[in-house]
């Protein structure tokens, strides 16, 4: 099966304190360290997988700039058979909609049968699978927690609802899943083997090469701009212990007492 | 002005919260217009829905058919796409239904879409300013949204006004003749039940829940030392089910289970709002977190500036001592 797994570098919030920059515009972005958005790891895993079972390829492809490569990289490291950079100077600015754009054009020069990305990235929107299946009248389904392969023209898939209860799905081919954490568990990927595909060249596409309007990305398409960040709304907000922690420990288990947690 | 329609999500009959919720956010976003609620479902469930719709809307796009018996997004947002005037502004809730159903309807209307609304503060010109947050809840962002041409909005479950039922009377149009033959490359199977599990999280008192925070498997162990101690149970948030450290049944949030302890004592977790839709009966929470910025510290009624793996062992230690001298 020919699969492509749209990726993303994102800031790393398990290895960073997301905090405002000084003019309050954009979070601080001195230091911060870049990974693959959590999500997209759990797709491209999941794409291994079904590849190891039934066979196929795996390619890996981002929307960005140089400093993406490290991403696709790290992602063929993994097993991904090929990486695919979509880099072009009126790309940058594009709304979540120019993206899946973008994303189209690449996937109508290739012949993939199933198209994965995370369900969400850093911004939470949770937007360009639905958005991507929707251009290329695929069928999409979100937050996917499992895939089986019936024959080569359909899929039975999962997806997570509420209450940790599972809706089950029968899906034809092509497809667009976005893909929920927990699925699988994602391979572990050594410094060994990402420079093993360090010298991997990775094909770059630009808006002409993929024939992008350029009307239809970038800044002045986007009918989506963000404007600030700022610090959420300080709720009523905890009253907080300081103090040595056999004192704190005390005081917590007399509030345990207190509230009737302490029978 | 353009129409605002509320797409409305319910279940075996019954109306979600969420559409109580729409309501106000349509007022947010323009005042003098009334919204319309639409919604797709069949038989008598459906009816019994806008039914009680008509308390809260002057007017109910009702859309019956059996394809809609239970609600497949890919099925609804082609129904829509038939009635749904040009220029429309749709609210969605931003659930399961909403993530699977507004990107792909906002291509098809060919209007912008915005996720995950908290709250909306009003229109400049032809743009609406919204909030939304990033990073798991760790910063908030304004982001404008251009509606001359209509828009689907995501809204965030719990987060605007649950507006009351008044006694309105609203009129139910039926759009289902509208609709025609409906077909889709996913068909809905069936739904598969959580198993519940060695306990039942939603029924303890008192609860120790970890998070990222834990670390790593080996020291869930200290935690359960913890609520041993405490005679609790343990509980988790999503990171440390999808790492695989517990069962599914100990998850805390909406793809979780839903609880309602007295006592709930939050460690390295963080806070995003899909674990906290989870905690109901406003609970005493007491959140333990190495993070002084941590969201969680907003919700909590006491919060602790620690490592776990040091302060976790001693609050242990002086809880054992505490149970001692009340035993004596």
């Amino acid at each position: 099966m020919e699969i492509l797994v749209c990726v993303r570098r994102v800031p790393d919030t398990s290895e960073n304190e997301i905090e405002l920059n000084s003019a309050g515009n954009d979070i601080e972005r001195d230091e911060l360290v870049y990974s693959i958005n959590e999500w997209d790891n759990y797709a491209v895993e999941e794409a291994l997988q079904i590849v190891s079972r039934v066979g196929g390829k795996v390619t890996v492809v981002t929307v960005g700039d140089d400093e993406d490569e490290e991403i696709l990289r790290r992602q063929m490291a993994m097993g991904a058979t090929h990486g695919v950079l979509l880099s072009d100077h009126l790309f940058a600015g594009s709304d979540g909609r120019g993206i899946a754009a973008i994303l189209k054009a690449f996937i109508q020069k290739g012949n993939y049968e199933l198209i994965l990305t995370g369900v969400q990235a850093e911004d939470g929107a949770a937007q360009v699978g639905g958005m991507l299946a929707a251009m290329l009248d695929y069928p999409f389904a979100s937050l996917v927690n499992s895939i089986e392969i019936l024959d080569g023209k359909t899929l039975r898939i999962t997806r997570e609802i509420e209450g940790g209860n599972k809706e089950l799905n029968e899906i034809d081919l092509p497809c667009v899943l976005s893909i929920q954490t927990g699925i699988n568990e994602p391979r572990y990927v050594g410094m060994r083997g990402i420079r093993q595909v360090a010298s991997v060249p990775i094909p770059t596409f630009g808006a002409p090469d993929l024939g992008v309007n350029p009307e239809i990305v970038g800044p002045l398409a986007a009918k989506i701009r963000r404007v600030d960040y700022f610090l959420p709304a300080a709720g009523r907000g905890a009253e907080m212990l300081y103090g040595k922690p056999e004192e704190i420990a005390d005081k917590v288990v007399e509030l345990v007492r207190t509230k009737g947690g302490l029978s | 002005m353009a129409s605002i329609f509320a797409y409305v999500v319910h279940k075996d009959g019954a109306v979600d919260d969420s559409a109580a919720e729409l309501l106000s956010a349509a007022r947010k976003i323009d005042p003098d217009e009334e919204p319309v609620a639409i919604t797709a479902g069949f038989g008598s469930d459906l009816d019994s829905v806008c039914e009680t719709l008509q308390r809260s809307y002057r007017e109910i796009w009702k859309i019956s058919n059996e394809a809609f018996a239970y609600p497949n997004a890919e099925l609804v947002r082609k129904a829509l796409i038939k009635v749904l005037p040009p220029g429309s502004i749709v609210l969605v809730p931003h659930n399961h239904l909403g993530i699977d159903l507004s990107p792909g309807l906002s291509v098809k209307t060919n209007t912008p879409f915005v996720s995950d609304v908290l709250d909306i503060e009003g229109r400049e010109g032809s743009w609406l300013k919204v909030v939304r947050q990033e990073f798991g809840g760790q910063i908030s962002a304004h982001v404008m949204c251009d509606v001359s041409c209509g828009a689907v909005i995501n809204i965030r479950p719990g987060a605007f006004k649950y507006l009351e039922a008044s006694s309105g009377n609203g009129t139910i149009v039926d759009k289902s003749v509208e609709i025609g033959p409906i077909s889709s490359g996913r068909r809905y199977l069936h739904t598969i039940v959580a198993e519940s599990g060695d306990v039942d999280i939603s029924k303890q008192p008192v609860l120790v829940s970890i998070g990222r925070g834990i670390q790593e498997q080996d020291n869930v162990a200290i935690a359960e030392q913890l609520a041993d101690a405490l005679g609790a149970v343990v509980s988790c948030s999503r990171p440390v089910v999808d790492a695989k450290w517990m069962d599914k049944s100990r998850q805390v949030g909406t793809s979780g289970k839903t609880v309602k302890p007295r006592v709930y004592i939050a460690c390295g977790i963080s806070g995003a709002f899909q674990h906290l839709a989870g905690l109901k009966g406003s609970p005493f929470i007491i959140a333990i977190n190495k993070n002084p910025k941590a969201p969680i510290f907003q919700v909590a009624d006491v919060g602790i500036v620690a490592d776990l793996l040091e302060f976790l062992p001693i609050l242990t230690e002086k809880t054992r001592e505490a149970r001692c001298v009340s035993a004596k």
